[in-house]
């Protein structure tokens, strides 16, 4: 009972190409570079982001004052020669945001990408090894589960004198990792079963290469919302310290500015440009990397993409959601939207079938 | 002529807006009868289930309908048009005058449930006033209708087998007792043997219970067997709608014929098996005319150039049928 799969051309020589008419075909319906620019939630996030990263390379050079030269301005409201106002030293706010951005950034994304890495070594391969290396990776990431991260980075970094930047973003980073591997573990057990893995695995792939090509494209949505929960824990974790005071006090963070703030009473000043623009920062790059997981998200896993337009107008005029259970009625209407020919009772010229072959029943 | 219960005028369903958009059913017309099993019929992609779900406004974004009228007549008080109707009344019309049974109807049933939970469920939404006495009897009863036994109320989904996990789905279809069940390939994952009880079960109780069914296979087999009237569906419109007996003896649109000829008769002489050639259309990029016709083993020259209109052919018995195509005069249109 299979249809055969010859072409048209074989059986109606000549008329084949009306079957598929290109020029009918919508030009939009190449394939979209940049796709993943193109998903406005995603493209918010990486030009947010992206001012954040050229502050935290600029920073130091635009800042318009030295972040640490004391002035005879104390507390001063914004105004255009302190567009953030001063601190009860006469600092610059906005000097000191703009040099502060590198360390947060630096701390941020050095320590996100150290977990993701342990997170992905240690959770792919206890969950699609199984057995023995699973318990061992387990109980390795169950210990650091446990072990409370910030009390151990403010013993880590008020032992080591003068802990720069580089060395709190690695304890951030080695113990904010087991998480992520948990998560992943979880899930490469559940593909790991899949039939296209076990198909894999059944034609000889290597190890390497099933975990390479089979499971881990299916992973980049967890990695990649691991990576950005990673980041904007390690940015909070380097804030807190610097706010009750740990770490060093030659670079500036945006926690530095807050701890200042605390310790001097900005709030019972009134002084509110002192601490709200360094919090909207903390805000504004938390916002920006989230908005950039939905567009991961989205982009890896199609199923997520919300379908462009929702809203559809009527021919009323009226307009409605497009919504599961209630599809959109566009035009209530008993009129034929196509224009069939009726077929004529008498054909004229004589049309006698030209091709017509006899039927083979 | 029987009264009718269920008239779809015009019938247009696309997916996407604008010019992006595919017209997936055009232009349907079709009338369902009390207590008739009207079968549609149709290779996949032709657009069968989109008219069904159209029809019932079921469709997923990005559907619309994008116009017509579906045109319901209750058994008292006056016609509707279901597409005009409010959120709130469609959800009081929904199950209670028209049920859907899915496809794959058998992976419907929620897992952690008992049947029991799932079956008084409607019940208690459509009816919050019913004691849940009532309502389990109720239940019991729609089991033992569909040939399950009622002991079986507590069971869960993973228990049963997968026919009768069917049939709790036609229960369920058929608990409010609605005037009209649409059947969107309700067998197709069953073997033959429960195919046949089940669609005998099912025409037992629609002549006991008196409703009206829409049948959506690409099995026209089974619906020679069992159906009143077919209608063929090819790239979104019908082609060919005739009572089954006379569709299946002399179908006059040539892509019903094919269809005929592709799966073996029972008895008669033996006779080569014919598919069709070449595949069904691509709907982004309709052939002009006839949509058939770049496959058509009868093409001569009318068929490229309009789109014949569905209409009673000029046959003896053309008044019980209508077809779309060139080789058959239409005395006068339908709908």
């Amino acid at each position: 009972m299979t249809i055969p799969t010859s072409s048209v051309e074989q059986v109606i020589p000549g008329q084949g190409a009306m079957a598929q008419p290109e020029e009918v075909r919508p030009g939009k319906a190449k394939r979209r570079r940049f796709r993943f620019v193109a998903n406005a939630k995603a493209a918010t996030g990486l030009v947010v982001l992206g001012i954040y990263i050229l502050f935290a390379i600029i920073g130091p050079w635009v800042a318009p004052y030295d972040p640490d030269a004391q002035s005879d301005d104390l507390v001063a409201p914004p105004s255009s020669a302190h567009w953030f106002g001063t601190t009860h030293l006469g600092q610059d706010v906005l000097s000191q945001i703009l040099v502060g951005t590198r360390g947060v950034m630096v701390v941020g994304l050095t320590a996100g990408v150290v977990a993701t890495v342990f997170s992905v070594l240690i959770g792919v391969t206890a969950g699609y090894l199984g057995g023995t290396w699973d318990d061992i990776l387990s109980v390795l990431s169950n210990v650091f589960l446990v072990i409370p991260a910030l009390p151990l980075i403010i013993i880590v970094a008020s032992t080591i004198n003068n802990a720069g930047s580089t060395i709190v973003a690695l304890v951030i980073g080695l113990t904010s990792w087991a998480w992520g591997a948990r998560v992943l573990r979880a899930q490469t057990l559940s593909l790991r079963g899949r039939d296209y893995v076990e198909a894999a695995r059944a034609t000889g792939e290597k190890t390497w290469r099933i975990l390479f090509f089979e499971i881990l494209p299916n992973l980049t949505a967890i990695i990649a919302s691991g990576f950005v929960g990673t980041v904007i824990f390690a940015v909070t974790s380097e804030i807190t310290l610097a706010f009750i005071g740990i770490g060093s006090i030659s670079n500036w963070n945006w926690g530095e500015i807050l701890f200042w703030a605390q310790s001097q009473q900005a709030l019972a000043q009134g002084a509110w440009w002192w601490f709200v623009p360094a919090g909207l920062a903390i805000a504004f790059l938390g916002t920006a990397l989230s908005l950039i997981n939905f567009g991961i998200d989205e982009f890896v896993s199609p199923r997520l993409r919300s379908a462009g337009k929702t809203k559809v107008k009527t021919v009323a005029g009226r307009t409605v959601r497009m919504r599961v259970g209630f599809t959109p009625v566009l035009d209530n209407s008993a009129a034929p939207h196509t224009h069939a020919t009726p077929v004529p009772a008498i054909n004229p010229n004589g049309a006698t079938p030209v091709r017509r072959k006899e039927a083979t029943p | 002529m029987k009264e009718p219960v269920l008239e779809i005028r015009n019938l247009n369903v696309d997916y996407g807006l604008g010019d992006q958009a595919v017209h997936a059913v055009r232009d349907v017309n079709l009338t369902l009868h009390k207590g008739e099993v009207l079968g549609l019929a149709g290779e996949s992609g032709s657009g069968k289930s989109t008219l069904a779900y159209g029809l019932t406004r079921l469709l997923a974004p990005p559907g619309v309908v994008s116009g017509g009228q579906v045109i319901y007549h209750p058994e008292r008080g006056e016609p509707y048009d279901v597409l005009a109707l409010s959120d709130r009344e469609l959800r009081a019309f929904r199950w209670s005058e028209t049920a859907i049974v899915f496809q794959g109807a058998m992976n419907s049933l929620n897992p952690v449930h008992k049947i029991s939970t799932q079956l008084t469920d409607v019940l208690e939404a459509h009816d919050p006033k019913m004691s849940s006495h009532s309502r389990n009897a109720r239940a019991r009863e729609m089991l033992k209708l569909v040939g399950i036994s009622p002991d079986r109320m507590d069971a869960y989904p993973h228990q049963l087998s997968g026919g009768m996990r069917q049939r709790v789905m036609i229960g369920m279809a058929l608990i409010l007792q609605p005037q009209v069940v649409i059947m969107d390939e309700p067998t197709t994952a069953l073997d033959v043997v429960m195919q046949r009880q089940i669609l005998a079960q099912l025409i037992e109780l629609r002549e006991r219970l008196g409703f009206s069914v829409i049948f959506i296979t690409h099995d026209l087999s089974l619906l020679v067997e069992f159906s009143n009237r077919i209608a063929i569906m090819y790239g979104g419109r019908i082609v060919e709608e005739a009572p089954a007996a006379a569709l299946y003896r002399d179908s006059l649109h040539p892509y019903s014929a094919g269809l005929l000829g592709s799966f073996p008769a029972l008895r008669g002489p033996r006779r080569e098996l014919a598919g069709i050639p070449g595949s069904p259309p691509d709907l982004k990029g309709m052939p002009t005319g006839c949509s058939f016709h770049p496959r058509c083993p009868k093409v001569f020259d009318p068929c490229a150039g309009n789109i014949p209109v569905l209409g009673r052919p000029d046959t003896p018995d053309g008044a019980t049928r209508s077809v779309a195509c060139w080789l058959h005069p239409v005395k006068e249109p339908v709908g």
